[in-house]
């Protein structure tokens, strides 16, 4: 069956509402946000260089591969992870739908006159279904990450604790916080579930669910800080590895 | 005989009249002195555009918005036509617009906003006004009537427990006030006629039915089809609303959704799947 396409015909145009509120300052520090993210994202991405020091590892750059033939930066075999799964994520969605669509800018806040088909485009109607594979994937890379917190731990063989491990290892566990939220991960678990007591493994599973229904809700907080984590902690690193700051030894 | 039956009538009339008595004596008390002016936007059946009013109200402690269209109503304007039952968040007949925002009058604390500027009450936008604040909202109705019915499983015993009933419940929490419906930009603005889109609210419905333990339908097919769940684009404004607190994107729409990928659209879920997927 084919899904009508719908044409905001009745639109009277973008802004119109009877709100009191500030309601274009949420789309707005949304729309702010991801662009610095973005802009310094690829910036930092494109250098190729300032990725490492001592033991910390930029997340921009981990896991670091790089052929002796490829003339860019190594970053770009992995960051298409992470993007992909942030741009198909569910919250992300909801942000830059409403942020840079328009679509609507906030709740009854009309909306600028537009054919309106929703997810169900040639484009977007495949976001949910990719998600769920930049999800597997994104398992990977946060598996990764973690082995890269824990050697910031090994200063040359020794154990030692510097500003750049916590920095490291509070940007592992933001990531990790916005994984476990994710809604594919979700119904992956427990919520395509019908009946809990009639499936097989059933009370694990509902324990997943319940455990992964925590994250969901914080997911869209989460979504923020580990975005911001994972630029500042390449931020750090890069500062240090360009002498511009000294990391303190805490142990 | 008759010198006292005039004291047992004074009584019962104090006793019959007491609640009205007490409530008066209550407002009495709860007056603050203070009167606010409330723009109430008015009309007969079908204007859209209606004419806003301006209404003095004198403002009571713990007073709802309701509670001051009420008063305009008994004090100025005794045809103002509002719809409202139970007072209570619960029956969800006076689901309005409060200063834009698609709120249950009875629900919508005056103390929440900046009395020194109007308070402006709108009916809901997306369905045909029938007067005043009162909306036809019987396209819901009709909406509702095409989802596929509970049918309930012969093939186990009618036992189940509370973790399998969790996902159910939190979506008959629902009091259909339609809230969510007037929210929903697709259905807001996309003018009189209304797209091939069930709404929030059925969405929630049909999630309810789906995630229930003793249900023998899926109705995954029905709502990718005819329910048009791709048209929402999961953007939250149904759930800001909801006064029942139902996590109406994250809780029913989403994984309605992610059950449409598992029986339709992923091909690698595909390999696993079994006892044949349903029909689009
Ligand atoms: S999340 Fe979907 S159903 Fe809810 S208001 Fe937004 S578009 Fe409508
Ligand atoms: S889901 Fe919530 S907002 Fe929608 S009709 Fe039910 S109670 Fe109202
Ligand atoms: S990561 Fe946000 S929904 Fe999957
Ligand atoms: S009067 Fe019943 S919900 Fe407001």
């Amino acid at each position: 069956m084919k899904t009508t396409l719908v044409a905001h015909v009745g639109a009277p145009g973008f802004g119109r509402t009877e709100r009191r509120d500030v309601w274009w300052l949420e789309p707005l520090w949304a729309a702010v946000g991801l662009a610095i993210f973005v802009a310094y994202s690829t910036w930092a991405a494109l250098v190729g260089n300032n990725f490492a020091f001592g033991p910390y590892q930029s997340p921009f750059y981990s896991p670091y591969f790089k052929p002796p033939w490829w003339p860019l930066s190594a970053s770009i075999f992995v960051l298409w992870i992470p993007l992909g799964f942030r741009l198909s994520c569910y919250y992300y969605r909801k942000a830059y739908y409403r942020a840079y669509f328009l679509s609507p800018p906030a709740c009854a806040v009309s909306e600028p006159k537009h054919e309106y088909t929703g997810e169900t485009g040639v484009l977007l109607r495949w976001l949910p279904v990719v998600h769920r594979w930049f999800l597997y994937l994104s398992i990977l890379i946060l598996i990764w990450l973690w082995v890269d917190a824990i050697r910031a731990f090994d200063f040359d063989g020794s154990f030692g604790i510097g500003v750049g491990t916590l920095v490291m290892l509070l940007n592992v566990v933001l990531l990790t916080a916005f994984t476990l939220g994710c809604h594919a991960l979700r119904s992956l678990v427990g919520g395509n579930v019908r009946c809990f007591s009639c499936a097989p493994l059933g009370n694990a599973r509902y324990g997943a669910w319940r455990f992964v229904t925590r994250f969901t809700g914080m997911h869209p907080w989460m979504a923020w800080f580990s975005l911001y984590s994972v630029a500042l902690c390449d931020l750090y690193i890069r500062l240090c590895a360009m002498g511009a700051i000294t990391d303190l030894r805490i142990v | 005989m008759s010198t006292q039956a005039a004291p047992e009538d004074a009584t019962s009339a104090t006793t019959r009249y007491e609640g009205s008595v007490r409530d008066e004596a209550l407002r009495a008390q709860a007056r603050t002195g203070r009167t606010f002016t409330l723009r109430i936007n008015r009309g007969e059946h079908g204007d859209s555009a209606g004419r806003w009013e301006s209404y003095d109200v004198e403002l009571a402690a713990g007073m709802v918005v309701l509670d001051a269209v009420l008063f305009v109503q008994a004090k100025h304007a005794p045809d103002l036509a509002v719809r409202w039952n139970c007072k209570a968040a619960k029956c969800g007949s006076c689901a309005a617009e409060v200063n834009g925002r698609p709120r249950l009058l009875c629900k919508t604390r005056l103390e929440d906003f900046n009395l020194a500027e109007p308070v402006l009450v709108q009916p809901m936008q997306t369905f045909v006004r029938i007067k005043d604040l009162v909306t036809d909202v019987s396209w819901n109705y009709r909406v509702n009537e095409k989802i596929i019915p509970f049918r309930a499983r012969t093939d186990r015993p009618w036992k189940f427990y509370q973790r399998d009933v969790e996902k159910a419940q939190e979506m008959r929490q629902c009091i259909e006030c339609f809230l969510c419906q007037d929210v929903c930009h697709v259905l807001r603005y996309s003018g009189e006629e209304k797209p091939a889109f069930f709404g929030p609210r059925f969405f929630v419905r049909a999630a309810g039915l789906d995630f229930h333990p003793m249900d023998a339908e899926d109705r995954v097919g029905q709502l990718r089809g005819e329910g048009g769940i791709g048209l929402c684009n999961i953007t939250k404004c149904c759930t800001e609303v909801c006064p029942a607190n139902i996590h109406i994107t994250d809780d029913a729409i989403i994984p309605e959704k992610e059950r449409a990928v598992d029986a339709f659209d992923d091909p690698f879920r595909g390999i696993f799947r079994r006892n044949g997927a349903p029909k689009p």
